[in-house]
């Protein structure tokens, strides 16, 4: 086999691909781009567009996945930020005026990125698990979000708010370069500097981690706020966009989305890894499979159910045991289950005991 | 500093090998605690025909929250609950509305559906290790998929047999009642408090729960109660999911959203710990009662909109999960 071929992104970006080109059957003009009004249009800058809160949510989550964790809350902080920052415009006369805008956008990341470093306190500080720590938030936050809207759904109507979700800027959405930006700068942070070694150093292993002078609990708590500050600026979009914040819907789910995504582009959800490209290519699958849903006209509510197959097979493709048990290729196999053994297939759950204690053991 | 530790003693003595009581304990005080100030408070809160709403109003979140706790009880977790109650509603409503099965028929075969499809859960889970979380967030949006593959619209049911059961009213004496659902759902509960803690099932979760690689170093069928508790928390749901049905009298794809984050509360508050091997049937029973009792006081209070409930659950979370984390600290 071809060394390219093993490269970890390589099957995120053929499905990619894949779905792309299938729009082709269905709408032969899908890749083309036209410039109107001075904007670009087209399926492929709406795909970026529809998909660019997903990007930032998964972003975040990559990097907290990428120490161990997993963040449950940012649907709910995504309803919050949408809610608080349409709250406080409405709240003013001039909805219009720029410094109206500027300060209930501030007032919500603020408020996001406190909600973030709640989740990291109760992860790094009071050492609760992530699931649950963020459990509590995800319960909690819509709830909160429906009090701050008070039950309703609150339209504003103002144009600075508007660019940040469904404004334009040299020819592209807004939302886009916003993205582009805040990937480019969290991969510089990642890459460049020894940061994205220390994350993964502290996903590998928290306890070794501080033992050898890495802050753990300071780099958790961190990659919590960053998840929080990114579903804060999602919110933003998505309440922009359709000039209205929803407690109830907005973001409803993006956290399992963002989850996918993540595990999509081929980070582990165990930790000690991550891909920011593959979420970004993850992300972008997600939203690729919508629109594709859409276009070839089958109705959209069987998303979930293609979701669910993918997510399926990605994860089984991740799965050592299963690429041990069913492909059983000697690079793939774990020493216990070399040829020789029982069919593993054949036996279910009794008989296959014994072979499941032996390949186990050593993990 | 000797003064403390010899006052300290006997309290220490006396709950030496109890802590795991301590959570049930404390849900129970905080429900009898929440009963007393609202009937202080709201005339006409404290009757036994409240209690009993609390079973008639939540039979279903008691069913898919015992199943659940068997799954927690092994340190899994399973999203899929609340999407498997809306499926189960969904195929009563479609099978028996729109293609005419009789209802004897279609609730088996949507039991074992359930079953099945926790089943096939537990076997990925265990075989391929592959985290509870993802397969049971797969199996949530297949569910949920196949909800609105069937329909779009609300499908609601006037079958005689499913309007009869909903209708059915038991009275008890003094002049109280209760549904037909509310005595499944205690059967249910009665079923699974001896099955986990009377079998050889029930020992077998909670030492997977305690320590998998120990439990199978002992020889303990993992693979077996894995899937096991997998189909207990599949079939518990689509009972419940029967039960919701008779609850609403209708099929709808957006029925029961959240419930799993409900009925993961319940087991939460309930005393049972979220790593495992520790934790209550009858506890999560509490759970779901002290759930029961803030809608009600929120309902009785009449000026509270229905979001606090969200928000004092997320509290009650954060309460005993910090109660959780102190005893397990000093455990250790």
């Amino acid at each position: 086999m071809i060394t390219w071929t093993r490269h970890r992104l390589f099957w995120p970006v053929m499905l990619l691909v894949l779905l792309l080109l299938s729009n082709l059957f269905f709408t032969p003009d899908f890749f083309s781009i036209q410039m109107k009004q001075g904007h670009l249009y087209g399926s492929l800058i709406d795909i970026l567009h529809f998909g660019a809160p997903l990007i930032l949510v998964s972003l975040g989550m990559t990097l907290v996945i990428a120490t161990g964790g997993i963040d449950l809350s940012v649907g709910a902080v995504v309803s919050i930020s949408g809610a608080l920052a349409c709250w406080t415009i409405s709240q003013q006369s001039d909805q219009g005026s720029l410094g109206v805008v500027v300060m209930a956008v501030a007032l919500s990341l603020g408020v996001t990125a406190l909600l973030g470093a709640w989740n990291g306190l109760l992860v790094a500080g009071a050492g609760i698990q992530p699931i649950i720590a963020t459990l509590i938030l995800m319960v909690a936050g819509r709830g909160v979000a429906q009090l701050i809207t008070d039950g309703q759904i609150i339209t504003v109507n103002s144009s600075p708010y508007k660019v940040i979700g469904g404004g334009y800027l040299a020819t592209l959405p807004f939302s886009i370069l916003l993205v582009a930006i805040v990937v480019a700068a969290t991969a510089l942070l990642t890459r460049r500097t020894a940061l994205g070694l220390l994350l993964e150093s502290v996903g590998g292993n928290a306890e070794a981690s501080r033992l050898v002078g890495i802050r753990s609990r300071g780099l958790i708590a961190m990659t919590y706020i960053v998840a929080g500050l990114c579903a804060g600026v999602a919110g933003l979009m998505i309440s922009s966009n359709v000039s209205s914040a929803d407690g109830n819907n907005a973001g409803l789910w993006i956290e399992l989305d963002a989850i996918l995504a993540v595990v999509i582009g081929g980070t582990s959800l165990l930790g000690g890894r991550f891909s920011l490209t593959g979420t970004v290519i993850g992300a972008l699958i997600i939203q690729t499979l919508s629109t594709t849903i859409y276009t070839i006209g089958v109705p959209p509510e069987t998303t979930l159910v293609v979701k669910a197959i993918v997510v399926m097979i990605v994860c089984l493709a991740q799965s050592p045991s299963f690429r041990a048990k069913v492909f059983r290729r000697p690079g793939f196999a774990p020493p216990a289950a070399r040829p020789g053994e029982p069919g593993p297939d054949a036996a279910p759950a009794g008989p296959a005991d014994p072979t499941e204690t032996k390949a186990e053991v050593p993990a | 500093m000797t003064t403390t530790t010899v006052s300290q003693a006997p309290l220490a003595k006396a709950l030496a090998g109890r802590q795991r009581y301590i959570p049930a304990i404390g849900t129970l005080s905080l429900l009898i605690a929440m009963i007393l100030v609202g009937s202080v408070r709201y005339e006409g809160f404290f009757s036994g025909q409240i209690i009993l709403n609390l079973f008639i109003d939540n039979a279903f979140l008691l069913v898919v929250a015992v199943g659940m706790t068997f799954v927690i009880l092994t340190g899994g977790i399973d999203l899929s609950v609340g999407a498997v109650v809306a499926l189960s509603a969904m195929l009563c409503a479609w099978l028996v509305e729109k293609h005419g099965w009789p209802p004897l028929v279609v609730i088996p075969l949507v039991l074992l559906i359930g079953l099945l499809s926790g089943l096939g859960m537990g076997a990925i889970i265990h075989y391929f290790d592959i985290q509870p979380f993802i397969v049971t967030l797969a199996g949530m949006f297949l569910a949920r998929g196949l909800c609105y593959t069937i329909s779009l619209n609300s499908i609601s049911i006037s079958d005689p047999v499913f309007t009869d059961l909903a209708q059915m009213q038991i009275g008890l004496p003094g002049g109280l009642f209760v549904s037909s659902s509310a005595i499944f759902a205690v059967l249910i509960v009665a079923i699974a408090f001896v099955v986990l803690h009377y079998t050889r099932l029930g020992r077998n979760v909670y030492a997977v729960g305690g320590n998998k690689q120990s439990a199978m170093l002992m020889g303990l069928p993992v693979a077996r109660t894995t899937m096991s508790v997998y189909a207990i928390s599949g079939f518990c749901s689509a009972f419940g999911g029967v039960l919701f049905t008779l609850y609403m009298l209708s099929g709808y794809s957006l029925h029961a959203v959240g419930l799993e984050l409900d009925a993961i509360a319940a087991v939460v508050i309930g005393g049972t710990l979220l790593t495992g091997g520790s934790g209550f049937v009858l506890g999560t029973v509490l759970g779901v009662l002290v759930l029961g009792v803030i809608q009600t006081i929120i309902t009785f209070q009449g000026t509270l909109s229905s979001w606090w409930t969200r928000i004092v659950v997320g509290l009650l979370l954060l309460v005993f999960i910090a109660l959780q984390r102190v005893i397990g600290a000093r455990q250790r």
